[in-house]
């Protein structure tokens, strides 16, 4: 499903954080538009390396060190980009992202509308968010559904670096404002093959990346790894074919490709890192039991973290959904 | 001995030009030229004159809630006069009419967002204004951001952004004026301060002896004009918007003025406002100050004032006109200018939408 815009040149071993430094690199020298700016992206190349060598490439102007305040990183953004820039702010990580929510929930979102469409907010937010990585508190919390029901947003969360390059490229030539979020766990976990040239992934598309026959697993970011890897032991050790679906894409949702996946098992279990209540996984059950009612064998499993506040590093990985919780949640919906 | 940064309180005497009778102190020479200053009376008298029909709409139901400007019409009209509108930009809060229509806005389009409909959202292409903020303080960071911007790109513009003594305690304030004095932003920071947030009053939103003296703090100059006088408050935002447009960074003014009137139409001022500082601030009326000041050239005088309120009072009617014969509000509005290319999720809430109310 990823549309290729441009003759690709070859391919090279990237984990994500390369994979979107590569993106950010491209567009950059495509588009003088394009500045980067938030907390260390400069001199430092972010505290992941996300920016690492772009400040010595593009120069103090397009990409720069911002005071310490998620607030006017991104509320300058607003202005920026109606100055005519195209402006790619970095929340350092998505646990701060409420300092900064009432300039992205009220003013980003919404300036189209507010404006009646003289003002778009071609703004692509970049954070890092989900945990597993054991960071100091208040880093690591998966707040996406805070921004999904944020109208006038996207919300995108891409799971390995092919979709990482591609899906960044698309966001920040969307003339919408785009929250990219990246698995703080994939940065360098993960890697794969990615074309060295120019190619987009479009938004809104979801991608099967497990063929399966007994059950439908949904995810996206960093818990799509661990499906894949729960598929494998429940291959394994109790022989179930699993279907493992990445949404990609939390807004647009593709609805289309979401119930055809279900429709191919008739069992489905989503996964996030996200606590349960409101989380995205209950707008996915919703639909599948709107748009696939009967296509359903059993009542439709979620695996997410409890509704309780992100913890310490040490008691983490009873929060975090783990490949045995997954394992655990397929086998109910199996009814095994 | 804690001594190195204790605040003096030593009260700020606001520049003055023109004297509550519109006398011209000594030895200043005023900075706008006689036909500027008509057009300036001309702006702040159409200003009261919408401010007094808007309200008597609002209560036959026929305008929604809106807040006038009465009192601090020299404090916007002096500010937003010492602009280029060609290529200098006003963001504003919700209480800067006539800095709007001095940068090109029809009267009737603003009266619309106040009709309650969206078309009145949609500022005319070229017409260098940010859409009216209702969430305080939070274009502050915004304006500073289009200012970094124009600067990055050698425009030449400068931004002029309003906001009140209230809004100047919100985080937002603050983020943004220390950005705007670490990038040298060409921003003006226009703070009226009208002795009121709501029912809320000054010294309960700082113990800052003044609030202009906040600017040492992001770096650059602070300064406390008599948000009264149109011709102080002209060469003061004159010297910054100068200021911005050479490079040398932001200002912080504070535009010392009362609201005359409620916060807005829905708001009852009698229940905090007390009566003899209200009283006591009638005399210093913006409009009258610089009446006299003609007057006392031979420039301005009562059949002159009769004439212009007339010629004013069928300029907002004619508004009104305009206004009213926008078409109504339809369904279909709710789903336009959310997005670029609307996901099919919106696509069939729109249809939906639209067949169950048309």
């Amino acid at each position: 499903m990823s549309t290729v815009t441009e003759p690709v040149v070859g391919t090279a071993t990237m984990n994500m954080v390369e994979a979107i430094r590569d993106a950010l690199t491209l567009e950059m020298a495509r588009d003088e538009r394009v500045v980067v700016l938030g907390e260390d992206v400069g001199v430092l190349g972010g505290v992941f390396r996300a920016t690492d060598g772009l400040q010595q490439r593009f120069g103090e102007r397009r990409v720069i060190d911002t005071p310490l305040a998620e607030g006017v990183i991104i509320g300058a953004s607003v202005g920026l980009a109606i100055s005519g820039l195209i402006p790619v702010p970095e929340l350092q990580f998505l646990g701060f992202g409420h300092q900064a929510f009432h300039q992205i929930g009220q003013q980003v979102a919404r300036f189209r509308f507010r404006s009646q469409g003289r003002h778009p907010m071609p703004i692509t937010i970049r954070s890092p968010f989900g945990g597993g990585v054991r960071t100091p508190e208040l880093h690591s919390d998966a707040f996406e559904a805070l921004y999904t029901n944020t109208p006038g947003l996207k919300v995108v969360a891409p799971a390995d670096a092919y979709d990482a390059k591609g899906m960044l490229l698309a966001a920040i030539r969307d003339p919408d404002p785009v929250l990219f979020l990246e698995p703080l766990r994939g940065y360098r976990l993960v890697s794969g093959e990615v074309p060295t040239g120019d190619y987009t992934v479009a938004l809104g598309r979801s991608k099967v990346v497990r063929e399966g026959e007994h059950v439908t697993v949904i995810a996206y970011s960093a818990a799509v790894q661990l499906c894949t890897k729960a598929a494998d032991v429940l291959a394994a050790e109790h022989g179930i074919s699993t279907h493992v679906v990445d949404v990609r894409s939390l807004v647009p949702l593709d609805v289309e490709g979401i119930v055809a996946a279900v429709e191919h098992t008739g069992r489905v279990v989503i996964v996030h890192e996200a606590p349960l209540t409101s989380g995205f996984g209950a707008e996915l059950a919703a639909t599948i039991q709107r748009e696939a009612f009967y296509s359903l064998e059993a009542p439709i499993e979620r695996v997410t973290a409890p509704d309780t506040p992100y913890p310490l590093g040490g008691t983490e990985d009873f929060y975090v959904p783990q490949v045995d919780d997954i394992v655990r949640g397929v086998l109910n919906a199996l009814e095994r | 001995m804690f001594a190195q940064f204790i605040p003096d309180g030593a009260p700020v005497t606001p520049i003055q030009h023109l004297s509550p009778d519109g006398v011209l102190a000594a030895g200043v020479t005023p900075s706008m030229s006689d036909d500027q200053l008509l057009a300036g009376l001309r702006l702040m008298m159409l200003t009261r004159v919408f401010d007094t029909k808007a309200m008597s709409l609002q209560r036959q139901g026929r305008f929604g809630t809106f807040s006038q400007v009465t009192g601090q019409e020299a404090s916007i009209v002096g500010s937003a006069s010492a602009l280029d509108p060609l290529i200098d930009w006003v963001v504003p809060q919700y209480r800067e009419l006539p800095a709007l229509l001095r940068q090109g806005l029809p009267l009737s389009r603003f009266m619309l967002y106040f009709m309650g409909n969206l078309a009145g959202s949609r500022i005319p292409d070229g017409v260098n204004i940010l859409p009216i903020q209702i969430s305080l303080a939070a274009q502050i960071p915004q304006a500073v951001g289009l200012a970094w911007g124009l600067q990055m790109q050698q425009t030449g513009g400068v931004v002029v952004v309003y906001f009140g003594d209230g809004a100047s305690s919100e985080g937002d304030f603050h983020e943004a004026c220390n950005l705007a004095g670490v990038v040298k932003a060409p921003v003006v920071f226009m703070l009226s301060n009208n002795g009121w947030a709501i029912s809320t009053p000054r010294h309960k939103q700082s113990a800052a002896s003044s609030l202009a003296s906040r600017a040492i703090g992001y770096g650059f100059p602070g300064v406390v004009v008599d948000g009264n006088d149109l011709l102080a408050v002209h060469a003061v935002t004159a010297e910054a918007v100068a200021r911005a447009r050479s490079g040398h960074g932001p200002t912080l003014i504070e535009s010392v003025t009362y609201r005359m009137g409620p916060h807005n139409t829905a708001d009852d001022p009698t229940r905090y406002v007390d009566a003899a500082a209200l009283e006591s601030w009638k005399p210093l009326d913006p409009i009258v100050r610089v009446q006299r000041h003609l007057a006392s050239r031979r420039l301005w005088d009562d059949d002159r004032r009769q004439t212009v309120e007339a010629e004013l009072s069928a300029e907002v009617d004619a508004a009104l006109v305009i206004a009213r014969a926008e078409p109504a509000p339809t369904a279909s509005q709710l789903f336009d200018h959310v997005y670029a290319d609307p996901p099919s999720t919106l696509q069939r809430q729109r249809a939906a939408r639209i067949g169950a109310t048309s």
